[in-house]
């Protein structure tokens, strides 16, 4: 469990450094402790994603360097490749459609390797059967609703025993009861076993149900403008969303994210006019 | 179930009245008021009790083995053909599609020959075929080509509309080349790849009965050529609808198994 510290040290990107220069993130820095689960919050387009993808191996970074236990695993020289110990989960799922949810789950450690096909199935079904999804094996993506496909996706993360879990605003879509159940079953997993999540989200109430610590991020070019301590006990209920302490929490970030929303507003109207 | 479904469906008997206004406007205009230029056409009752006749005045009908002989030329050409086609369009496009590097190799080439109509390929194909299967082999090759661009580029646009977080989902959970080929771009690229195929089975019919026109001693094609030159012109319509129907059932098996591969969707790909 003492795996899987990320860390994130003067991280700068900039989209098309020879034309336009856009300066995604700027000299950013961030340490998530193994097993720390992360939230980030910051206006839309600030460069969470950025950070989020250069983490997962997607694309490389200009400046800084982002280690996982130490080692570095993206830096101006040298982007590791994706791989099984750091797991995205995407924004609009990307579930495989063509196969079976049974196929999705077991697909990451049969084609590792790791397990036979008859052995990742049942430990696929056991995973499933832990996030409430018992018979659903042999359906088709298309034949879930999109709170049971995100379960799935986070099913055939969670099977390769990854060290980070990345998932960028997973539960974006959905309208808030079924978003309120998918958030439960996440933190069941999580107690269960416990990973590093960097997660991304917009949503506040989102942020504080579920995180260690929130980071709220400036707007364009990224930051970290504040972070706040989540000191909720694990397991949580739904229930500290009635609480005092919450409510401090919610006015604390709520204040950060504001300024950076009017920032990026007052941007976005200068970049019209 | 599908059946049942369809039965109901108004479409169904709409279709049908549509079939039944074009014969009666056929048979009106050929047969009852023998309009001057429909005239020397033959109208539906006479194809059709030619087709039918034990006796063919023509000596073609479904009870004569020529019939059969022209139809079976025409559809083991048309298979082969289209078993070409599908052999290699279908991985070029899979390679062109996945990996830049073949696309960039193979496109203008694909692209400076595909606009080149079939036609002008019949000489080539003499001199390229002659001694060994010099009498079928310039034929099939005229259908497979055209059946080959179709499926390539079909294939290619199909892994291009592959969303690119499939392949990141793929990367993140440890897939090697391999994987990806198998699992994600080959399932992937097979709606278009299915509508490549029914485009090619189309544009290899439409070659084939060209082809068959200009050289051949069997076929369909031959039989609506030989027929003209002979004045038997209800055969020529024989061979037609002959054709309409083939290409039908061709076209229909082609959809069913793509129903079958594609059963994740949920609805059809056409």
């Amino acid at each position: 469990m003492a795996t899987g510290a990320l860390g994130i040290h003067g991280v700068s990107k900039v989209y098309d450094p020879d034309g336009a220069r856009v300066l995604a993130v700027d000299n950013c820095t961030l340490d998530i402790a193994a097993g720390e689960f992360c939230v980030v919050v910051g206006p839309s387009g600030c460069g969470k994603t950025t950070l989020l993808n250069a983490a997962a191996g997607f694309h490389d970074i200009t400046a800084g360097e982002i280690t996982l236990d130490g080692r570095v695993i993206c830096s101006p020289r040298h982007t590791q490749p994706p791989g099984a110990e750091r797991i995205v989960v995407f924004q609009n799922g990307a579930l495989f459609p063509w196969m079976t949810v049974q196929d999705n789950v077991a697909y990451g450690p049969v084609v590792q390797g790791k397990l036979s096909n008859a052995e990742a199935r049942r430990q696929g079904d056991e995973l499933l059967r832990e996030l409430g999804l018992a018979g659903v094996g042999d359906r088709y993506p298309a034949d879930l609703s999109s709170g049971m496909r995100r379960r799935v996706e986070i099913a055939r993360a969670l099977i390769n025993d990854p060290k980070v879990l990345l998932l960028d605003e997973p539960f974006r879509a959905m309208d808030a009861l079924t978003k309120g159940v998918a958030q439960e079953f996440l933190l069941q997993a999580y107690d269960r076993m416990p990973k590093t999540v960097f997660f991304i989200t917009h949503d506040l109430e989102e942020a504080l149900f579920l995180a260690d610590r929130v980071v709220v991020m400036t707007t364009r070019p990224c930051r970290v403008k504040e972070i706040l301590t989540v000191d909720f006990e694990r397991p949580r209920s739904f229930r500290v969303r009635a609480s005092r302490r919450y409510l401090e929490l919610k006015t604390a970030v709520f204040d950060a994210v504001h300024e950076e929303a009017t920032r990026a507003f007052e941007a976005g109207e200068r970049e019209l006019a | 179930m599908r059946a049942a479904r369809s039965l109901r469906q108004p479409g169904l008997y709409i279709g049908a009245a549509g079939v039944v206004s074009f014969v009666a406007a056929w048979y009106l205009l050929t047969e009852f008021f023998t309009l001057p230029r429909f005239s020397k056409l033959p109208g539906p009752v006479a194809v059709w009790s030619e087709f039918t006749s034990r006796t063919p005045t023509f000596g073609t009908s479904v009870f004569t083995p020529d019939y059969w002989k022209h139809a079976g030329w025409s559809v083991w050409r048309v298979a082969q053909a289209f078993f070409w086609a599908t052999i290699l369009g279908v991985p070029l496009g899979l390679f062109m599609g996945w990996k830049k590097v073949v696309h960039d190799y193979a496109f203008p080439v694909l692209e400076l020959l595909r606009p080149i109509p079939g036609l002008a390929w019949v000489p080539l194909a003499i001199l390229l075929f002659t001694g060994f299967a010099s009498r079928e082999a310039p034929i099939i090759f005229l259908a497979f080509l055209p059946a080959f661009f179709a499926t390539t580029l079909n294939t290619m646009l199909g892994v291009a509309s592959i969303d690119d977080n499939y392949f990141r989902a793929a990367a993140c959970l440890g897939s090697k080349p391999r994987h990806v080929f198998l699992r994600i771009v080959l399932p992937g690229a097979l709606p278009y790849i299915f509508t490549g195929l029914q485009i090619s089975a189309g544009v290899a019919w439409f070659s084939l009965v060209a082809a068959e026109m200009i050289s051949g001693e069997y076929g369909l094609g031959f039989l609506i050529w030989d027929s003209y030159v002979l004045s038997q012109f209800p055969v020529i319509v024989i061979a037609m609808v002959s054709l309409g129907i083939i290409g039908y059932l061709f076209s229909a098996a082609i959809r069913l198994t793509g129903r079958f591969l594609m059963r994740w969707t949920t609805q059809g790909v056409m």
